[in-house]
Formats: structure tokens, sequence, C-alpha cells
């Protein structure tokens, strides 16, 4: 039995090479371009708090799209309850605590509420969502009295500008170095336990190099700077925590199931409506931790706080190989779609490329890379 | 001179020949109907006729008024005076019914519609039809049978010569079905030939002049339909030998595994339809009953009560091995032990895009895998247990189901329910569309399940797989139970008498 060829396999793996490949283009191109500034720990430390927000809510975005559904509604979701958290920490002097879960309960309910709305009342997620959009954001401007609230509680600051101390990065670095070694050594000890061979235990360890190097690179350019920010860090956490989800839970594989195809898993015992739910409700969750952390990197709630995120975060799902028909996506794509969307932004801005031209080649990039993929796909 | 006389004809799919030199002509006037088993060769002959397989894609030759046609699509054919009426209706719901009527064709000048023309032309003809429908509503707020009468109006808008009715008074009532034959009683009259398509003998022993019969792919006679009765018509429909393909076997029954009781299932669109109609059956261990009937019969709408996924309203008792359970989703059937090869694999049973591994450990996930969270290499191993047993060929479990032959893609889904460990399987046209080899391999595996003391139910449309197979034999007509068989009392004429609601 060959565990690793499989054409879907294959093909995921391929996507994902030619995109880090891509992203190495775009970033050899800019480095050069700005006469070197752009691979420097300082920029890349900036580029990964920039593309912090985004790749939170692609990795909810990822689960919701590969279940065959949308939500255009998660940057006014957002604006709504970064705002919620400002206005009960100022207005209400809520505290801290209140004022965070406050952040993190309103996108639920909001979740929740778009979700029973499309999965049990079979309201389309393209029009809950697009009412979603204008309610919420009329929402926020609502709440704010169309003022922006200036946040000054130095701990919540932190959560958007405080950097990990050096030292604890690289004990986190060498805590997950032991965790790829434990699960390395748990898979080739499971082919023995399994009687399915010999335990490879060489092979194992020398797959294991490629993330161990990326910790390292990873953690030795953070602290070259001012060590991981905290934007980074919770990121990192949530895409280990979509991953998870999506590789390794029942729900994640029945995710893929109803948006690969509905019919023949509704038949199969899947209950399509509450997995549904539940992948909003964690869109929901998700978006409210993007909303603490785009308030406290600003510093203030705004009225058009969160405008346009619901975009940047499907485009980084779809440029990470994700189908909006559903069935089809990796959250490892949706981050690296995150990466390589906060990449142009960072690098034209570098480069003081105009405001409007920025728009319109990230816009042009959308499209060709979705026509490369489909064109690739046709080939077979 | 024949209206129409087509001659010969042969049509080939890979690896079937669906007609092997069928011969066929109509009159002038005439009203000759077209009857055979479910796949005996009758739409795909109309398929030829209307130019939906183009000239060129088949052997024979069309001829109407003896002069030879040659179809590339249907609007030549709708242009040598054939209308057809399909089985499904073919209207545009959201258009008026005028529009529906000239669709195509609107009175226009320079690309603008004469809508007042329209109309006109619209209810003129409805009147000559003797229909009371206005033909400025929409065509989705008429009942399903006065949308079958339209389609018909549709038909005629194009002063057809030859009208086929494909089945047109399954969604009949019996007063709609008396307008709608009074209307092609005019026509006749007015010397349109007719094709008529239908499983209901009576209706075509009603109006028939002659009846052709065909059985896979050949014609076997015509009749004048005074020369001949309905046990006549029967006999020629099925007379074939059940061939030896299955294997002849008796198995032992042991206790009930699966008793169902007062099934009723309605119909999803019409709400007081019933498609099924008060039926019970109970299924032993190592029992395989058979369900027969026509397409329509309620045969599938049954399995999917049962199992808590039709779509309509229904109401059941049901007790496995004599624990009554309630099933409401089909979570609750796998949990009660139920499990479903559903018809239609590339619609209800898989998901193409993914594994043959993801495909068959899916609806067992949580009792292969783990409650919440997954496992690779224990899923692995269970999945390679059907991928041998069923002699799946494919590389390995990770090859996607999508680009296996129809054969193998119907032993994952067989292989996926043998994984949720049932104690009742639902076959729904397990071999629809696979080739020779692959059915009788699919046949010695239901055998050895029944063996193995599962009671399997088995729906198909072959009646020769369900005489073949079957220790018991229910026939379904209409949604109502018209005729239950053992083995041995089980004949192809007697069953097809109860499919066609001759008992």
């Amino acid at each position: 039995m060959d565990e690793t060829t499989g054409t879907k396999i294959n093909a995921t793996a391929l996507r994902a090479y030619i995109m880090i490949a891509v992203l190495g283009l775009i970033w050899g191109y800019f480095h050069w371009a700005t006469d070197y500034v752009f691979m420097t720990p300082r920029n890349l430390s900036n580029l990964m708090t920039q593309m912090s927000v985004t790749g939170i809510i692609a990795v909810g975005m990822l689960m919701l799209i590969v279940s065959g559904n949308i939500d255009l509604s998660v940057g006014s979701v957002l604006g709504f309850a970064g705002g919620i958290a400002a206005f009960s920490m100022t207005t209400l002097e809520y505290g801290l605590p209140v004022s965070i879960l406050a952040a993190l309960a309103i996108g639920v309910v909001i979740g929740v509420f778009h979700g029973t709305l499309t999965a049990y009342l079979n309201i389309p997620a393209f029009i809950v969502t697009l009412g979603g959009l204008l309610a919420w954001r009329g929402a926020v401007k609502w709440l704010l009295g169309g003022n922006t609230i200036p946040v000054s509680d130095p701990t919540f600051i932190s959560i958007g500008n405080a950097n990990l101390p050096p030292a604890i990065g690289w004990g986190l670095a060498v805590v997950a170095i032991a965790f790829v070694l434990f699960m390395a050594y748990r898979k080739a000890r499971s082919v023995k336990d399994y009687g399915l061979g010999e335990a490879n235990y060489t092979g194992e360890l020398l797959k294991a190099i490629i993330p161990i190097g990326g910790i390292v690179a990873f953690i030795g350019v953070m602290n070259a700077y001012n060590g991981v920010p905290f934007p980074v860090l919770i990121l990192l956490a949530v895409a280990l925590l979509g991953a998870f989800l999506t590789n390794s839970t029942v729900f994640g594989r029945y995710l893929y199931a109803i948006g690969g195809n509905a019919d023949a898993a509704r038949l199969s015992g899947i209950d399509n409506k509450r997995n549904i739910l539940k992948v909003y409700a964690l869109l929901g969750a998700l978006t409210g931790v993007a909303s603490l952390i785009f308030t406290a990197r600003v510093g203030s709630a705004a009225p058009d706080a969160g405008v346009l995120k619901e975009l940047d975060a499907i485009a980084a799902c779809v440029i990470g190989g994700a189908s909006l028909m559903g069935g089809r996506g990796t959250i490892f794509g949706a981050c690296l779609g995150a990466l390589i969307m906060a990449s142009l932004d960072n690098g034209m801005s570098l480069l003081n490329v105009r405001d409007f031209m920025q728009d319109i080649i990230k816009g042009s990039i959308l499209v060709a890379a979705v026509g490369l993929d489909m064109m690739g796909r046709r080939q077979g | 001179m024949s209206l129409l006389e087509m001659r010969n004809i042969v049509k080939e799919f890979p690896g079937v020949r669906a007609l092997d030199g069928v011969s066929f002509t109509l009159e002038a006037g005439e009203f000759h109907s077209l009857v055979g088993e479910n796949g005996a060769g009758k739409s795909t002959l109309m398929k030829v006729l209307s130019g939906v397989y183009p000239e060129g894609t088949f052997e024979g030759e069309i001829l109407v008024d003896d002069s030879a046609r040659h179809f590339r699509n249907i609007r030549d054919s709708e242009n040598a005076g054939i209308a057809i009426i399909f089985q499904e209706l073919s209207l545009v719901k959201e258009l008026t019914v005028g529009e529906n009527i000239f669709l195509g064709k609107e009175p226009s000048k320079f690309g603008v519609i004469n809508w007042s023309e329209l109309y006109h032309r619209a209810s003129k003809l409805l009147q000559d039809l003797h229909l009371q429908i206005d033909p400025r509503v929409k065509v989705g707020s008429l009942g399903i049978g006065q949308q079958q009468l339209v389609e018909i109006a549709k038909a005629l808008s194009q002063d057809a010569k030859i009208l086929v009715l494909d089945e047109p008074t399954a969604a009949l009532t019996e007063s709609e079905v008396e307008t709608l034959f009074g209307i092609l009683k005019d026509l006749l009259a007015k010397g349109v030939g007719m094709i008529y398509i239908s499983h209901k003998l009576d209706e075509v022993f009603a109006m028939s002049d002659r009846i052709t019969v065909l059985r896979d792919g050949k014609t076997v006679s015509t009749h004048d339909a005074a020369d001949i009765d309905r046990n006549g018509v029967i006999a020629a429909m099925v007379g074939r030998e059940v061939g030896d393909i299955f294997p002849n076997v008796t198995h032992e029954h042991g206790d009930v595994a699966l008793s169902i009781r007062n099934l009723t299932a309605y119909s999803p669109d019409v709400p007081d339809k019933k498609l099924v109609d008060n039926v019970s059956f109970e299924v032993r261990k190592g029992e395989v009953l058979g369900i027969a009937g026509l397409m329509g019969a309620g045969r599938s709408e049954l399995l999917m009560s049962i199992f808590g996924a039709w779509s309509g309203k229904f109401s059941r008792e049901i007790e496995v091995e004599g624990r009554r359970v309630e099933i409401s989703s089909p979570a609750d059937a796998i949990r009660s032990g139920v499990g479903f090869v559903t018809e239609d694999r590339k619609r209800f049973g898989l998901i193409l895009e993914q594994t043959i591994l993801d495909n068959m450990t899916i609806a067992g996930l949580r009792s292969i895998s783990g409650q919440i969270i997954t496992n690779r290499t224990r899923e692995s191993i269970a999945a390679n247990g059907p991928m041998k047993s069923l002699r799946i060929k494919a590389n390995s479990t990770l090859t996607v189901a999508g680009t296996l032959s129809g054969g193998n893609q119907q032993k994952v889904v067989l292989g996926k329910w043998l994984l949720t460990n049932p104690k009742v399987l639902f076959l729904d046209e397990p071999t629809r569309g696979i080739d020779v080899g692959a059915k009788q391999e699919i046949y010695a595996e239901i055998n050895k399940l029944a063996e193995q003391g599962l009671a399997i139910v088995l729906v198909s449309s072959e009646l020769p797989e369900v005489l073949g197979l079957s220790d018991r034999v229910i026939v379904l007509h209409d949604g109502k139970v018209t005729g239950e068989f053992t083995r041995r009392e089980a004949t192809p004429e007697k069953v097809m008498a109860a499919a066609t609601g001759n008992i």
C-alpha cells in the first residue's frame, strides 16, 4: 500500500510548490526593485504583521468556502466587533476582559445568525451576507455616531503592537521543533502499530527537516528585528487550528464532503445544516479575533474599519487554490494567498506605486491567478 | 404511403447496442403505441427521430411522406412536422404560457416582439384545444397537469403532423387525462399521426390503432390493437430467458431484520399527491427482497422515506430486528443499521473529486476513524477491506473516485455502506449503466452478503435482475403493492402484469 501516490495529493502538493515559487519570484523582484529593503528583518516583520488580520479571516473563510458557502459581511462585522470593543472600554468603561469577550461574542452571534438564515431558512449565502455587509456597516456607524473612538488601554494596544521577547521566541521554536519530531515519530510508529510494515524512523526524520528549518528561519528573522509580533503569533495559532480542523477532524472532513457533493453528504448521514452553521460561527469568532488586532494596531475604532476586508480574505482563499463551488481548498493555500496579497501591498508601497495603480494590479493578479489555475485544471 | 417510416435503425453507445435494427411506421391519423420494459429502446428511438441524436450518429433511414430526411438537430425535425413531448416538462416556469408556446419562434419584426399578436395567437390555439388557460399567466403558477397540456399546445403551435408523447399522463389526474385524450382524438381526426409511449396498458388499449413492442433494442412485433390482448403484449415485452449470469441460490432466512408498516409518502411538489400509498413489508436476515415496478411506481421514494431522506412528507413505522426505531434523518438510519446504496452514483453516491478512501469512509466516519479527531491509518485499513473484497480496480485507495469506471465507482459506493456495518442494506439500481462483467461481480457480492446474514432490499428497473437475485418480490404500481411473489412463483409475466396494474 502506497500512501503517497494519489493524484489528489500530488495535484495539491504541486499547486503548493508553484505558489511558493510565485511568492519567491515576487519577493525576489521587490527585494531587487527596492534596493534590497524588502527582505530585511524589519520589513518582513512588518509584512507578516500586515497580513495577520486578512490571514486570520482567510482561515475561517476558507473553511466556509470549502463547505460551498461565502461570507461577504466579514469586513463590516470586523468593524462592528472592533467598535463594540472600543465602545465597551471607553464609553462604558467595562474593562479589558469584558470588552474582548464582547467583541468575540458579537462575532459568534452574527455568525450563528447568518448561518441560521443560510442553512435553515435556505436563503442563499451570497444574499444573506450581502445584506450583512450593508447592515453591519450601518450598525458600526450608528454605534460610533459617525466618530472615531480612540483606545488608550496599553494592554489592549499591545495585542496589535507588542512583540514576543526573543528568548521566549526561541523557547517557542524549541517546543515547535519537539512537536514536529514527535509527530514524525508517531507517524513512523503508526505504520508498525497497525502492522503495515517496519517503522521508517530515518525517512520521517528527513522529511521533518524542512519544517524545522522553516521554524528556525522564521524565529531567527523575527528576532533579528523586535521578536515575533503578537498579531503574527495569533495568526500562527489560528492557522494551526484551522489546519488541524480541516485535516484531522470529522468536522473538517464533513465540510469537504458537503462542498464536494451536498446530496451525497446528506445521504451519508451528515447533518449539512448544522455543520454549515458551525463554520459560520467559527468564522464569526475569528472575525472577532481579527477585529481586536485591527483595532489595537490602529489604536482606535473607526466607522470605516475593515472596509473591503471580505474581498481580501476571499481573494486569499481563491489565489490559494480554493474553489468557490466548494469542496476544494487548503488552509496552507489560503495563508499563502494572504501572504502573496500582503507582499504585493507592502512591496508596491515601498516602491511608491500610486494607490489606484496598486488596486488595478492586485485586481488583475487575482483574475490572472484563477485563470491560470483553470487552464491548468482543464489540461488535467 | 406512410406518414413516417423508420427503417433498420441501429444506434450504438460504447459497449451497448441500444437499438438493433428497429423499423417502425406511422400512418396519418393513426395512434400507434410503443411499449416495452425500461431500457428497451423506446426513448432512444424517439431521440433518433427528433434529431437529439443527429444524422450520422446512427444507422438507418427516416422517411417522412416517403422522402428521406436527415435531421441534424431538433430544429430540423420540427421543420419536418415532428413534435415531441418529453417525459420531463421542458417549459420555462418563469415565463408566461404564451411566451412558452412561442419560445424561439416569437412573432417579431427587427427583433422586437409583437406581444399582441403573440397572445392573440396563443389564446386562439388554447381555445382550439378547449383549454381554459389564460396565456398571460406564468407557467409555474399552473398545476402539473395543466403544464402538460400547455406543453402539448406548444407542440401543436408548430403545426405538427407527427406528435410523439412520452409518458404524458404520468403527472395527470384522471379528469386531465380525459381532457388530453379528447384533444388527441380531435387531432387524430384532423390527420395527425401519434406515437404514444406509456407503461399504462389501459391507456394504450383505450386509444391505440396499432401497438409495437420493443425489447432489448429490437422490434418484437407490431399488432393491430384489436388482434392482441394485454397478456399477449406483456408476454411480448418480457419474452426472454432470464439469463444465467445470476448465481441461482436460495438463502437461509433468519429472524425479521426490518419491518415497515403503513408507509405513505407524498410528492414534494404536489402536497396531496401520494407517491407511495400505505405500503407495508418485512425482510428477514439473509433474505433478498426485490421491489419491482415501472418508472414512477414509487420505488425510490419508498426507500428514501424509510431512510429519512425523502424531501416530501412521509409517515411510517419502522422496526429493526424487532425493536421500534425512529428514523428522521440518514444519520438515524445509519445508527439503526440501515445502509442505502442510492441510485445515480454520480449525483447521490460519490464525491467525485475525492479519493476512494475519503468516499468509502465518509458514511461510517465516526466509528471507523474517531468521534472527533480522524485517524488516516485506521481509515486506510478500513477502506482496504472493501477495496480487496470487492476487487476494485485502482492503483490505491488514494485514486480519485471520478477517474474510475462506472462499475468500480458503484463498488466504492457499496463499500462505503458495508463500512457502516449495516443490518439491512438497500440497493437502488445497483447495476445501472455498468458493464456485464461488473454486474456479475456485484450480483455475486449481493449473494455473498445475503449468505452472511445481511437483509437486502433490491430495487431495479431490470426485471431479470430482480427475478434472478430475489428470494421474494413485491411489485409496486402507482405507489401501491399490486403483487407479492416468492422466487418460485415470480415469472416475468406475472410481475409485469402487476407492474402495469393488471392484476
